[in-house]
This record gives C-alpha cells, sequence and structure tokens, in this order.
C-alpha cells in the first residue's frame, strides 16, 4: 500500500473525481429543489429570495475563474471585464429583440450571444497575454477590464454613464439554476478531459508540459476562452435580473470579489468555488443587521479564514473531524466491538 | 511649448508620488515575495495621522509628520507580523486575498473613526506658485518633485551601499542561500516593511498637500496605479518602480491633455500593455530563467 | 477539512437567513418608511446626509405624535451604489414590512429599486435620484431635480442675467448625474447665445488631480467655467485653481451643496465668488434655520442638500398620508397615498414643492453667491 504514513487506515482518502463531482452535483440539485420548494411556499423570506440569482451568477463566474485561477495556474484580475462585454451584449440583443422574439428564445439566445462576445473578447485578450505569466498577467487582465469599462462609458449605445435601461427581466431561479448546471457538467467534463489534464500539466510545469508534447498556446487559448464565454453568461444572467446595467459595476473590486471566492474555496477545487460562492453571496448581506461594522467584520473574516487555513493548529483539529478520520474512528470502534462480541 | 512644459511639470510631480508608492509595492514584493494590496491604504493612514496631529491636537508640522512616519511604520510592522508572517509558506495567491482583507479592514476602521466625509488636509507646506515667465508652477508640486527625488536617489544609495540594504538584495536575490549567509530573512522583511511603510508617510504627506483632502478610500486609487507603476518598471526592481512611476504620471497628463480627458484611464492601460508585450517583465525587470 | 468549516459557516447564514424573516411581516402598529443608499464605500457621504435629514424628520415627526397618530419607523439600508445590492436591500426592507419606500439615494440603484417598487404597487418618493427614468412608473416621484432640468436652468440662469458668454465645462464622465446635466447644457447652450470654449472631463478614477484640465481651460477665453459635479470633486478643482491663480466664474448645479463644509476652513477662500443653482440653503427661512441648528446638533455636522432632501423626503410622506387620511394596512393605503401626492404642497427646506404625475416636483431654484463661506442669494449687477 502507498501512502501508508498519511493514511494509516487503508482508507481510501479521496474518491475518484467523478464520483465526487457527482456528489457535488446531486447536492446542488438537492439544494436547487428545496430552496424552491421554500421559496414557492413563501417561507423563504423576500431578502433571501432575491439572491438565489446573485448566488447562481457569482457560482458560474466563480467556477469560470477557478478554471484560470485554479486549472491554469494563471492569476487574473479582469474577469469583471469578460463579464460586462457578455452582460453588454447579451442585454442589447434582448432590447433589440424584445418585440421580434418570445422569451424562450430570446433569452437563451441573449446568453449565447452574450458568451460568445465575451469569447472573442477572450480571443482578443487572450492573444497577448499569452506572452505574459504570473503578476504581469494579473495586471494587464486588470488594465483590459479596466479599458473595456472605460469604453463602455465613452460609448453611446451602452448608455453610457448614465447606464443600459429597458432589458426585459427574464432572470428567473429556475433559469440561472440550469446554466449553473449546465456550465458545472461542461467545466467538470473540461477538466476531466485529456484536454483538462493538458491545462493542468501547464500549471504544474509549463516547460515539461511543452516537452511533451501538450500544444501550450492552444490549452492556454482554450481555458481563456471557456472561461471569458462563462463569465459572458453569467453576465447576461445578471443584465437580466436588473433594470439597469451600468459600467461602474464591473469595475476592478468586483474582479478582485470574484478572486477571494476563489482563492477560499480553494483553487482547483469546483466544490469549493461553489459553496465559497455562496458564502461570500450571502455574507455580506446576512452581516446588513450589523449595519456600520459590516465591511469591518467581512474584513475581518477574510483574514482570519485565510490565517486559519495556514495554521498548523487548525489543520490538526480540522483532520480530528475530517469525514476520513470520523470513518476511520467508527471503524475502530466498530472493529472494537466485534472483537468484544467475538470474545 | 509652455502648455507642454507646465502638462509635464505636474506629470512629474504626480508621477513622483506614484514613485514613492510604487517603491514601496516593488520592495515588498521584491523581498517578501507578495503583492501588498493594503500598501495604498497605509497611505491614507499617514495622512490621517497627519490630520488628526496637526488640526485636531494642534502639533506643529514637523511633529506630526514624524508621528505619522512612526505611526506608518508600526502599522505596517504589525500588519505584516499579524497577517502575512504565519502564511509565508502558503501559495502567493492566499497572502494576496489576506492583503484585501487587510485593505478593506483599514477602509472601513478609518470610516468607522473620520466619517465618510473627506478631510482637508493641512497646509503644511505653503509655497507660492512660480512664475518663469508665462510657465506658473504650483510650489507644492515643486516641493513634490525636489523632497521625492532626493528620497528616490538616497534610497539608491541605501539598498546599493549598506549592510541592511545589501541584505535586502541578497534576499530578494535567493531567500535560502541568504540565510545560509547568516542573514535574518525575518529581520530584513520587517525591515522592508518598515521602509515601505515610511515611504507610504511621506508619499500621504506630498498627496495631502498636493492635492488638498482625505478620506477613508483616498488611498486606494493611488495603490492600484503604484502597483501598475511598479509592474509597468518591471515588479521587483526598484529603479524600474521610480522609472515606471513617473512615466505613468507623464503618460496620464500629457494624454488629458493631447488626446482625450474621457479616456486617459484607457490610455495609460494601454501604453501598459503595449510595453509589457514588448518588454514581458516590465521596462527594467530581471529576464526570469525558466528551469525545467 | 475545510470545506467542513466553510459548510457549517453556509448553514449558519442560512439558518440566520430565516431567523431573520420570521420577525418579519408588517403589524400596522407603526408606519415604516424604508430608505437605501450608499453608506459606506466612494459615495457614502450622499447616503449618510439622506439617512440623518430623514432620521431628524421621523424624530420631529414622532415626537408630534407621529402621522395620523401612528408612529414612524424609518430603516435605512446599505446598497454602496450598487444596483443588485439595492434591490436586496429593497427586498429585506419589504421583509421589514415597509410601507412606503425612499427608493435609492443615486440614481442607478433607484431605476432598480423603482422597477421593484411597481411591482409592489407602493409609494416610491426617492429624495435624491436625478435621472429620468427614477420615476417612470405612476407610484414614482422624486424631491430634488431631474438632471436636464438642471442643465436648462443652468443655461437660463446664465443668459438672463448675463453673468458670462464664453463658457467651459469639467464633468464627471463616469458619473450619470453630472453627464446629464452636461449634455442637456451643451444641447440648449446655443439657444441662449452661449458659447461652449472648451468641455473637459474626468472619471472617478482620476478625479483628484485637475491641474491639466484647469492647464488647458486657462488656456482657452473662458469666462466662466461650468461646474455641474459633485462638492467633493468641486473642493479639489477650486483649490487646485486657486493655488494656480486662476481668476475665472465658477458655477455649479445642486451637488455643489455642502461645498463650504467639504473644502474646510482652511481653503474656504476658494469658494469666494462661486455660484451655484440650488434649492437648498441651510439660512433660507427660520424653517431652514431650525434644521441647520437642530441637524447641526444631532449630527455635528452642517446639512447639505441631500439632508434636506431627506427631510422634505419625510414630511412630503406625511404631508401625503395625512391629505388621504390613511394608515398603513388601509385597504386601498398605496392607491390612496401615491393620489394624494400630487394634490399636495409641501413647504420644505428645499423649496415649496408639488408634484405632477409624471412625479417631477414643481419647485423654484435659486442661484445662490458665496463669500467667506456664507451664501447669499444671488442679484444681478
Amino acid at each position: 500500500m502507498q501512502n501508508n504514513q498519511h493514511n494509516p487506515f487503508g482508507i481510501k482518502m479521496s474518491k475518484k473525481p467523478l464520483t465526487k463531482n457527482i456528489v457535488t452535483l446531486t447536492a446542488l440539485v438537492i439544494a436547487f429543489a428545496v430552496m424552491l420548494v421554500l421559496s414557492e411556499a413563501g417561507i423563504l423570506s423576500r431578502h433571501m429570495r432575491s439572491m438565489l440569482v446573485p448566488v447562481c451568477i457569482n457560482i458560474i463566474l466563480a467556477v469560470s475563474l477557478n478554471l484560470l485561477v485554479g486549472f491554469l495556474g494563471e492569476l487574473t484580475l479582469g474577469h469583471a471585464g469578460f463579464m460586462s462585454v457578455g452582460a453588454y451584449a447579451g442585454c442589447l440583443f434582448s432590447i433589440a429583440m424584445k418585440e421580434i422574439l418570445p422569451m424562450a428564445i430570446r433569452f437563451p439566445l441573449a446568453m449565447l450571444v452574450g458568451g460568445l462576445v465575451a469569447a472573442v473578447f477572450g480571443v482578443i485578450i487572450g492573444i497577448p497575454v499569452l506572452r505574459l505569466h504570473g503578476d504581469y498577467l494579473a495586471i494587464v487582465t486588470l488594465a483590459f477590464g479596466e479599458i473595456i469599462r472605460s469604453v463602455i462609458i465613452n460609448l453611446e449605445f451602452t448608455g453610457g454613464a448614465a447606464g443600459l435601461k429597458g432589458t426585459p427581466q427574464d432572470s428567473t431561479f429556475v433559469i440561472a439554476f440550469i446554466v449553473v448546471m449546465i456550465t458545472l457538467i461542461l467545466i467538470i467534463n473540461l477538466v476531466n478531459s485529456r484536454h483538462g489534464r493538458a491545462i493542468m500539466a501547464i500549471r504544474d510545469n509549463r516547460i515539461a508540459a511543452e516537452a511533451s508534447g501538450i500544444n501550450v498556446t492552444y490549452f492556454r487559448m482554450l481555458a481563456f476562452v471557456m472561461a471569458a464565454f462563462f463569465a459572458g453568461v453569467a453576465g447576461v444572467l445578471y443584465g437580466h435580473n436588473l433594470s439597469i446595467l451600468t459600467a461602474g459595476t464591473f469595475d476592478y473590486n468586483k474582479s478582485i470579489e470574484l478572486l477571494v471566492i476563489v482563492v477560499l474555496g480553494g483553487m482547483g477545487s469546483i466544490r469549493g468555488s461553489i459553496v465559497s460562492a455562496i458564502i461570500i453571496t450571502l455574507l455580506p448581506e446576512v452581516l446588513r443587521d450589523l449595519a456600520d461594522y459590516r465591511m469591518l467584520i467581512y474584513a475581518l473574516v477574510l483574514i482570519i479564514m485565510m490565517l486559519l487555513n495556514a495554521s498548523p493548529r487548525f489543520a490538526a483539529v480540522k483532520a480530528q473531524f475530517s469525514p476520513a478520520a470520523l470513518k476511520a474512528a467508527a471503524a475502530a470502534k466498530k472493529a472494537a466491538k466485534e472483537g468484544n462480541a467475538n470474545e | 511649448m509652455m502648455d507642454f512644459l507646465s502638462t509635464l511639470i505636474s506629470g512629474l510631480s504626480l508621477g513622483s508620488i506614484y514613485a514613492l508608492i510604487a517603491l514601496g509595492y516593488t520592495m515588498v514584493y521584491g523581498i517578501a515575495k507578495m503583492l501588498n494590496f493594503a500598501h495604498g491604504d497605509v497611505i491614507m493612514v499617514g495622512a490621517f495621522a497627519v490630520i488628526t496631529s496637526v488640526s485636531m491636537l494642534g502639533l506643529s508640522p514637523v511633529l506630526s509628520i514624524l508621528i505619522s512616519i512612526v505611526c506608518c511604520v508600526v502599522l505596517g510592522v504589525s500588519i505584516e507580523r499579524i497577517a502575512y508572517k504565519p502564511l509565508r509558506k502558503s501559495p502567493p495567491l492566499a497572502v494576496l486575498i489576506t492583503a484585501i482583507g487587510v485593505s478593506y479592514f483599514l477602509q472601513s476602521l478609518a470610516l468607522l473613526i473620520f466619517g465618510s466625509t473627506q478631510h482637508s488636509f493641512p497646509k503644511i507646506i505653503n509655497m507660492p506658485a512660480i512664475e518663469l515667465g508665462e510657465l506658473t508652477i504650483r510650489g507644492n508640486m515643486l516641493i513634490t518633485l525636489v523632497i521625492t527625488t532626493a528620497i528616490m536617489a538616497g534610497m539608491s544609495i541605501f539598498i546599493n551601499k549598506s549592510k541592511t540594504g545589501k541584505a535586502m538584495r541578497a534576499v530578494s536575490e535567493d531567500r535560502d542561500a541568504a540565510e545560509l549567509m547568516g542573514i535574518s530573512v525575518n529581520r530584513t522583511i520587517t525591515i522592508t516593511f518598515a521602509i515601505g511603510s515610511a515611504l507610504a508617510a511621506v508619499a500621504g504627506l506630498f498627496y495631502g498637500t498636493t492635492y488638498g483632502f482625505i478620506g477613508p478610500y483616498t488611498g486606494s486609487m493611488p495603490g492600484i496605479k503604484a502597483f501598475v507603476a511598479a509592474v509597468f518598471g518591471g515588479i521587483g526592481s526598484m529603479p524600474g518602480a521610480m522609472l515606471g512611476g513617473i512615466l505613468l504620471g507623464v503618460i496620464e497628463n500629457l494624454s488629458k491633455r493631447y488626446i482625450s480627458t474621457e479616456l486617459s484611464d484607457a490610455i495609460v492601460f494601454a501604453v501598459l500593455i503595449i510595453v509589457l508585450m514588448v518588454k514581458p517583465t516590465g521596462l527594467l525587470g530581471k529576464k526570469i530563467n525558466e528551469k525545467v | 477539512m475545510k470545506k467542513i468549516f466553510a459548510i457549517a459557516l453556509a448553514a449558519m447564514m442560512i439558518t440566520v437567513m430565516f431567523a431573520g424573516c420570521g420577525n418579519s411581516g408588517s403589524d400596522d402598529a407603526s408606519f415604516v418608511i424604508g430608505g437605501v443608499g450608499p453608506l459606506t464605500g466612494d459615495y457614502a457621504t450622499y447616503g449618510i446626509s439622506v439617512k440623518q435629514g430623514a432620521e431628524l424628520a421621523v424624530k420631529e415627526i414622532n415626537e408630534a405624535g407621529g402621522i395620523n397618530g401612528v408612529p414612524v419607523e424609518l430603516l435605512f439600508e446599505d446598497d454602496q451604489v450598487d444596483a443588485e445590492m439595492a434591490v436586496n436591500a429593497y427586498n429585506k426592507l419589504m421583509d421589514d414590512g415597509m410601507d412606503v419606500s425612499l427608493g435609492a439615494v443615486t440614481s442607478g440603484a433607484c431605476i432598480a429599486v423603482s422597477e421593484k417598487a411597481n411591482e409592489d404597487g407602493i409609494l416610491m418618493l426617492t429624495p435624491s435620484g436625478s435621472q429620468v427614468e427614477c420615476i417612470q412608473y405612476p407610484n414614482g416621484f422624486r424631491i430634488c431635480f431631474g438632471d436636464p432640468e438642471q442643465g436648462v436652468n443652468a443655461a437660463k440662469f446664465l443668459a438672463n442675467n448675463n453673468v458670462a458668454k464664453k463658457i467651459a465645462i469639467i464633468y464627471d464622465k463616469s458619473n450619470d448625474y453630472s453627464n446629464g446635466i452636461k449634455e442637456t447644457f451643451v444641447s440648449v447652450a446655443p439657444e441662449y447665445g452661449l458659447e461652449i470654449v472648451s468641455e473637459q472631463a474626468f472619471t472617478n478614477q482620476s478625479n483628484t488631480d485637475f491641474s491639466v484640465q484647469l492647464q488647458t481651460i486657462a488656456g482657452t477665453d473662458a469666462e466662466l467655467i461650468f461646474l455641474p459635479i459633485y462638492a467633493q470633486e468641486a473642493a479639489y478643482i477650486l483649490t487646485q485653481a486657486q493655488s494656480m491663480g486662476m481668476e475665472h466664474i465658477f458655477f455649479g448645479g445642486d451637488g455643489m451643496d455642502g461645498i463650504v463644509e467639504k473644502i474646510g476652513a482652511d481653503n474656504v477662500s476658494a469658494t469666494d465668488g462661486l455660484l451655484f443653482l440650488t434649492p437648498f440653503d441651510t439660512q433660507a427661512d427660520e424653517q431652514n434655520i431650525k434644521f441647520t441648528a437642530d441637524y447641526q446638533a444631532a449630527y455635528n455636522a452642517i446639512p447639505d442638500q441631500f439632508a434636506g432632501d431627506g427631510y422634505d423626503a419625510i414630511y412630503t410622506i406625511k404631508a401625503a398620508a395625512e391629505h388621504a387620511n390613511v394608515k398603513p394596512g388601509d385597504a386601498d393605503f398605496n392607491e390612496k397615498i401615491i393620489a394624494a401626492m400630487t394634490e399636495i404642497t409641501v413647504d420644505g427646506t428645499t423649496g415649496t414643492m408639488t408634484w405632477s404625475a409624471d412625479g417631477a416636483p414643481e419647485k423654484a431654484a435659486a442661484v445662490v453667491v458665496l463669500q467667506d463661506g456664507v451664501a447669499t442669494p444671488y442679484t444681478a449687477k
């Protein structure tokens, strides 16, 4: 048996990724069903209900950003830029088609349009960015995000600083959830495919990956375009959830908020991104009653969570309560019991 | 021509403030290998320290500048001790997020203490505008320019000649090797944060005297621009940070004057992207040799 | 495992959400007025002013026995100028039993909220949402002037009083209020014989250094600089213009209000001769003097127009409820109070107002001139 030192009980520490992901998806579907029932039955407060769609949007954004930060290993600070491009494209499409197409056709098309336009921007931005790594790449993506925002403010057809108005409010929890599921299935599939392994190989050692015949440029571009596409789709959902779209929403603070979600959830962990997207979206809203101290506490929670994650003592405590350890303890108990019975 | 010159001078003055902040960014990056996003907010704290001691406590300007520097140094070092040191072995992104948390923390603390309105900065440095023929130069800009140049020259000498400066360069070059040579890495990092924060206090002072107002969020925009400047010049390189900061200020003002005031932000970022396309590690950044 | 910690936190938060809604539901023992605005972030000062002005009015009304005998309760939520957060806040207020909404303090957030308020059919009276679309629905009303209106008023004033003919403008490209006024002003300027010699912009990313814009204007033959912007940025511009030795006339819109407070005692000389259009003057009449004194006593700050707007909004709601003679919980409360809005006249701190069905107030705009930090009504020379 390998890994004996870390795993003295011989229990498989991590299940196969596929099983793990099926568990995640199932849990998500159950959570969705519960929320839907609660919301339809009127048990859920309006405040909570109004956050269902934003939570879904942030899950899509976080998972797609995780593709870049977690799986490709490149820090980007311009995710909000892709989101805004998608949002504007999708909303302009919907406004133009408002009277022509029924919602059932218009909205999916709007999402496709938003996603594709964002993907095109992914290519445009991806080409120059591919020369860069690390912090240089981070700053260039931040710069692109800011340029996009600045240009949107200066254009006429985007409504400028006053914002884009008149988008039909098509986003519902059910639609948003369906998009979340499609996104997750596509991204999980990508990650677990040959392509995904190639992307992770680039992350772990780019030169070694290149030497083993992986086309680094192609796969980096693929990850970029995929992430941009889904960010664009999330943007369309966002734009159709509110009656006004302003460029100011998509500043670097938004990108940083998304990055916080991904890092808190654990880079390269899709399940982590989902859970953390839920927490980070709800946290400021839950803390509303604390009024003036809200942002202060949010900041403290952020710092403390990062410090706890890194603390060896906390890791030891956590390990005691991990499912593996609990299972092991239960098994030991059972064995002891059986031993007793045999006597 | 006069027009061009005065735009250039105001750009240099703005750029020298960016350069001071960028120096702090780049030193911390070079030595602790982390992006200290809270650096911009230390400027705000420094400026508020001056406001409090001059306007509220009625202390003399010199004394309050010293108080402000001490405040920032203590703050910078304690941030490093409490929030960053436990994360030294964590991935750089985890440290980045903590730094963002610290930045939010400082901003919301300042909001609670000083309220949301911006406070006017006491006129510590009072110098009338100088007129050279048709050219009018604001006194504060000139002072900012002269003193920041002096500080940057001093920093260069310190880094290149002094023992501590050499230790800092050694740690930034190779932390493990430096430790083996008997350099205390922890001490060097603490000194770096102390110097960076002291520079931030000075930047806060000049920011305050040049622009006149300080609020809880004042530090964030110059912080971001200084980060851009540091990368522009090649992050980790001190001359790079100075050059990057000054160029950024000059480009910003020239594009405002001659191209478009609406799009000046976009132009600054576009220039940055073009430079990084041509020189992927910034203007003076070292080429990183990748090893398998 | 980190995930367990995270899931526990998530579970805890969801429980809090449910707990939050447990005590909701509107009891009709109080008249709940809900406001949304920035209480943190870059624009916090506007939200806080509105909130404090409204609080003061609520306190006064409750001391005098409430509205139609029902005590008033003011709930105010933060939106950080974000439309999504504003809608969340609005929904939370609905959970808490809001009877009348103050919309949102800033236009973008207010437009998002107006959509929801329209669905709910409650009266929405925004103190300061100045974009046209803020009050696009029949239930929407506002206290402040609309952006286009201000642009026209500004041009009209300059032409009628022959203040200046050659105008330069500095405006905030990233701000809807500033853009809205500037665009109307520029489009009507020729009608009033005004010539725009220079248009200079800035954005919220570069709103501290105005040396280039001012230098450019100094190089033209502009006589007057129009600043359709907020007081904070104006404070930067005026102090920098002073230190550059510029002697132009400066002229602002209602966003300029509070400039004396913002610019600070050290720099107050920079505001000498500044003209601005405002419906709010701290010393206009006895009511305003009392309001200013009470506000100063309560919050240790001089009220600005936003505070006046918040204060007036509460009294307007009171007047409408009393005119319609309704209390929360009455059968046609919403319909009656909305209908009453077009029938009342309110003498507020920001002027005497009446409303038409489109929701915009009818009130006089006065121009004041500052000298040594004191505003006096402008008199044509």
